[in-house]
């Protein structure tokens, strides 16, 4: 069955195209993006921007659902992204579809 | 219904610990708004101290980020003063002309420091230790003057010249007293706490009245009445605060010396509040942190319309001193008043002392110092007023020892704060052990920020969580585990790998029962590293368990750039590579070339796209200033050009490095060689350092010039060059196959012992062979990451390209 492609998503990449468990930074107009395929196949997307200290979150490592930031280690949840106690606050997270093999972002 | 209009003037710690309240109580009671002086959102200022002592920064204390006001619609000023309350009108102005119309308001001003009206008090350079803005200027007169003079020897002026003694600064505390916090510490304890500070560098001119502060704009001295002078480029004065009561005064609210409250923390204005540093209740200003949580439980319920009870009944004053290795506490009364009696334990040889008051078969005080351990239970007591009639002296001062084994929390109340900096209470920790099931005081820290700040209460909470295991606690605790994701050790991890083969992270999490999935970043790289020990030559190694710096084979800097140092063997370079570096520092615009301590060249502030390309066009091997892995071999120029030098340091040095580069070990390597017992490349202080002595080279190893300083101890005498890599190898070799991840030499060489680890790789033959042998097989494979970065363009892309897309239209 094929679906329909909802007009306010964009498309980011082929699935193929995002290294399994390496973050992504991608950049589509104004939001700057970091893209996880996570081991257990799904796609997450968050703002590529830690709440602490502006790390880039996309060179972070990744482990389950979680990234850790790559400057000071912060815990951030890809599902809904909020920051892992002992820290606070939270990055925007993107819902992410992907249909036939592409991946598509909802801004 | 429409939400009633709250407004808070002040944005410190107590009127938004007391806004906290009141969103428990009832959140959807006001619409809020903030106005703060200070731009920042709500910090912790007690920690400020910790900030300028160098032990957390300035992001870390702050208490509510941006984000929490944006939570709960809270319309934050900050930067914005209130200058005037209508208290008919019900509206406040602000010094930016703003008019705000309250249902409710609350005063939480808080206080100014006391500025002594001394002549030159106006000076460049005479400051307060008050907010963010003094610990910064503080820090920055730390970087171009050397001599500070701290007037006040109380809490906060003992605080501030610890900070300004970590800042580098020489420091004369100057007291007008004859001791140190006389209003907390009697005679006995503040002559210890003097000379304990005084070894750790603090000078004091004790009964020393200030006369005035010279110099032309910026103070050069300080005179005082007996017509001494001592030099001061920065003086901070620290002798007491003032409630701030001015908006207060100028609207009609009646004051004394702070805004004028009842029980219910009501001015004599209607709906008017006051909480902090700027009320006055029962005559009685309080400066300290836990009176303000108090009196915010106490509004937030009267103004919530709950249940309030007797309202707020006035503090006991308690004091911790946040001085980096002195523990002193102090509550109530602390002198010598004939009516009351005393129990006195004083060790002059541990620096002990503890002294408890008794009025009446009540503690109404009680003066820790050395040892505060049992400064929640003492203060609890005095809260509670217990009656001490029948009990024994012992049982007041009770040790773990002294009481069977009884812990000092058992008594304590499920509401007693455990940690005062984060306000933790022990039922918050006892619910968070058994919900969460925590096994350990770093776990506590994580779930519930308990012991997160300044950690003197890291013991009370060590043992809380013994109370709450019990017997479970025993095995819990005994051992240091990889991280939360496993109850094995490191040792037992490695041992797992190698009885049951396992070959992948993956496979080790799987059978060895971790409680995570995927681990974390902590047990991620550290079985990554382990799996490549064990299986030097099949184990693939996994780049997205590799932190980023190994996985981009760069340093990665503050701002996301990177940093890249290509190797230099023994520091040796020559006219055509710094031409080159030269050439890809103008071409790619690095925007800045350092010489590392390890004598290389550091190119820093390179694009992440970019780095590939510099790899390319500078085309030398990965100088590997970014793994945990064998770094630099640093040299003098010895026997070729030094009149001193007895060996070819460059030479070994060389030799040494080229052997060893690349190979993956627990932590960071460096090493030195030196040709002479002058020890200019400081061999004393790496993780592996050779000294050349006549006709021998010495082997130093477990020196650390990093966090924990430490010099290296003499391993081995040899003779030959090949001798020094054998030795080598076996050494590195057998820390590469015993060290835990993480863990540098020094701290495994002291975890091992320096002569367990003599007889292990110079005294057994065959060990030392089988170890030697090893050491080639992990060399065997090793292939430099840039040169294979540059071949592989889907390596290129996975991990360096930004990728950038349109956003579709409709």
């Amino acid at each position: 069955m094929k679906q329909t492609i909802d007009s306010q998503l964009t498309k980011l990449s082929s699935l193929e195209e995002l290294p399994v468990q390496v973050g992504k930074n991608i950049v589509v107009g104004d939001h700057d993006l970091a893209v996880f395929r996570l081991q257990n196949g799904q796609v997450k997307a968050v703002e590529n921007k830690c709440p602490h200290k502006q790390g880039p979150l996309a060179e972070g490592m990744i482990s389950g659902e979680y990234v850790f930031c790559p400057l000071h280690d912060w815990k951030i949840d890809l599902t809904t992204g909020d920051v892992q106690k002992p820290d606070d606050g939270c990055v925007r997270a993107y819902p992410v579809k992907v249909i036939d093999g592409e991946v598509y972002i909802e801004l | 219904m429409s939400k009633r209009k709250l407004v808070l003037v002040g944005n410190g710690m107590a009127g938004v610990r007391c806004l906290e309240e009141i969103l428990k109580e009832d959140p959807d009671r006001f619409e809020i708004t903030v106005f703060g002086k200070e731009p920042y959102p709500n910090y912790n200022r007690i920690m400020l101290s910790s900030v300028l002592q160098g032990d957390t920064s300035i992001e870390d204390i702050v208490i509510n980020s941006y984000d929490w006001y944006e939570k709960h619609n809270i319309q934050l000023f900050t930067g914005e003063s209130v200058e005037q309350i209508d208290t008919l009108a019900k509206t406040v102005h602000t010094d930016q002309g703003r008019d705000v119309a309250y249902d409710d308001l609350i005063l939480a001003t808080g206080s100014n420091p006391f500025m002594l009206p001394l002549p030159g008090s106006d000076k460049e350079g005479v400051i307060a230790f008050r907010d963010i803005k003094d610990c910064q200027a503080m820090i920055d007169a730390s970087q171009k003057y050397k001599k500070a003079v701290v007037i006040g020897g109380g809490l906060l002026g003992l605080e501030a010249a610890r900070g300004l003694l970590n800042l580098g600064m020489d420091v004369d505390v100057v007291h007008i007293m004859d001791h140190l916090m006389e209003r907390q510490l009697d005679a006995s304890a503040s002559a210890m706490l003097k000379k304990e500070l005084e070894s750790q560098g603090m000078n004091f001119l004790m009964n020393h009245h200030t006369e005035a502060i010279l110099g032309s704009d910026r103070v050069k001295k300080v005179s005082f009445k007996d017509g001494r002078t001592v030099k001061a480029d920065l003086v901070v004065m620290a002798v007491g605060i003032k409630p701030n009561i001015a908006v207060a005064e100028a609207s009609g609210i009646q004051t004394n010396r702070g805004v004028v409250v009842d029980d219910y923390m009501q001015t004599s204005a209607p709906n008017v509040y006051a909480v902090g540093e700027c009320a006055e209740h029962r005559e009685m200003v309080y400066g300290l942190v836990a009176p303000l949580y108090e009196q915010g439980k106490a509004l937030a319920k009267k103004i919530c319309q709950k249940d309030a009870g007797q309202g707020y009944q006035g503090s006991i004053l308690s004091t911790k001193l946040k001085v980096s290795g002195v523990d002193v506490f102090s509550a109530g009364e602390f002198g010598d008043d004939p009516a009351a009696r005393a129990i006195r334990i004083q060790d002059e040889f541990e620096g002990i002392y503890k002294k408890v008051i008794i009025r009446q078969d009540k503690i109404v005080g009680a003066v820790l110092f050395g040892d505060t351990s049992e400064s929640t239970k003492l203060l609890g007591m005095i809260n509670q007023e217990t009656d001490t009639s029948d009990m024994k002296n012992i049982s007041i001062f009770q040790t773990k020892e002294a009481s069977g084994g009884e812990s000092t929390v058992a008594q304590m109340a499920d509401t007693d704060t455990i940690c005062g900096c984060n306000g933790v209470s022990k039922g918050d920790i006892v619910t968070a052990i058994k919900n969460d099931n925590l096994t350990t005081v770093a776990q506590i820290k994580d779930c519930t920020s308990a012991s997160r700040s300044c950690g003197t209460c890291k013991g009370l909470v060590g043992e809380l969580l013994a109370h709450t295991l019990g017997e479970a606690f025993e095995t819990a605790d005994e051992k240091e585990t990889v991280c939360s994701c496993t109850d094995l050790t490191h040792e037992e991890v490695v041992a797992n790998i190698r009885e049951k083969g396992l070959t992948h992270t993956r496979e080790v999490m799987n059978v060895l029962g971790w409680k995570t999935e995927e681990g974390c970043s902590k047990c991620r790289p550290a079985v990554n590293y382990y799996l490549g020990m064990v299986h030097p030559t099949d184990y693939e190694d996994e780049r997205e368990s590799r932190f980023v710096n190994e996985r981009m084979h760069a340093n990665i800097q503050k701002n996301g750039t990177y940093s890249v140092v290509p190797r230099m063997y023994g520091g040796v370079t020559n006219a055509k590579d710094l031409r080159k570096i030269a050439d890809v520092a103008d071409k790619y615009d690095v925007p800045l070339l350092k010489i590392t301590g390890g004598q290389r060249i550091d190119m820093l502030g390179i694009k992440k796209e970019d780095v590939p390309n510099v790899w390319k066009d500078l085309d030398m091997p990965s100088g590997y200033a970014y793994g945990k892995a064998v770094r630099t071999v640093k040299t003098c120029v010895g026997e070729n050009f030094c009149r001193f030098g007895t060996q070819d340091s460059i030479g070994l040095g060389i030799a040494i490095e080229k052997k060893f580069e690349r190979l993956n070990t627990p932590h960071k390597v460096k090493m030195g060689v030196s040709a002479c017992p002058r020890n200019c490349a400081e061999s004393s202080i790496k993780d592996v350092g050779i000294i050349g002595v006549e006709g021998a080279w010495e082997i130093y190893v477990g020196g650390n010039g990093g966090a924990t300083l430490k010099a290296a101890e003499l391993l081995c005498t040899v003779s030959t060059d090949t001798e020094v890599l054998n030795t080598i190898s076996a050494y590195l070799q057998y820390y590469r196959e015993t060290a835990r991840y993480l863990e540098r030499t020094s701290h495994w060489l002291d975890r091992v012992g320096l002569e367990h680890v003599k007889s292990v790789i110079l005294d057994n033959k065959e060990e030392r062979r089988e170890l030697i042998k090893r050491m080639e097989i992990a060399l065997d494979d090793l292939k430099d990451p840039w040169h294979e970065i540059i071949q592989n363009s889907k390596e290129q892309r996975d991990l360096f390209e930004n990728k950038a897309v349109p956003i579709s239209n409709k």
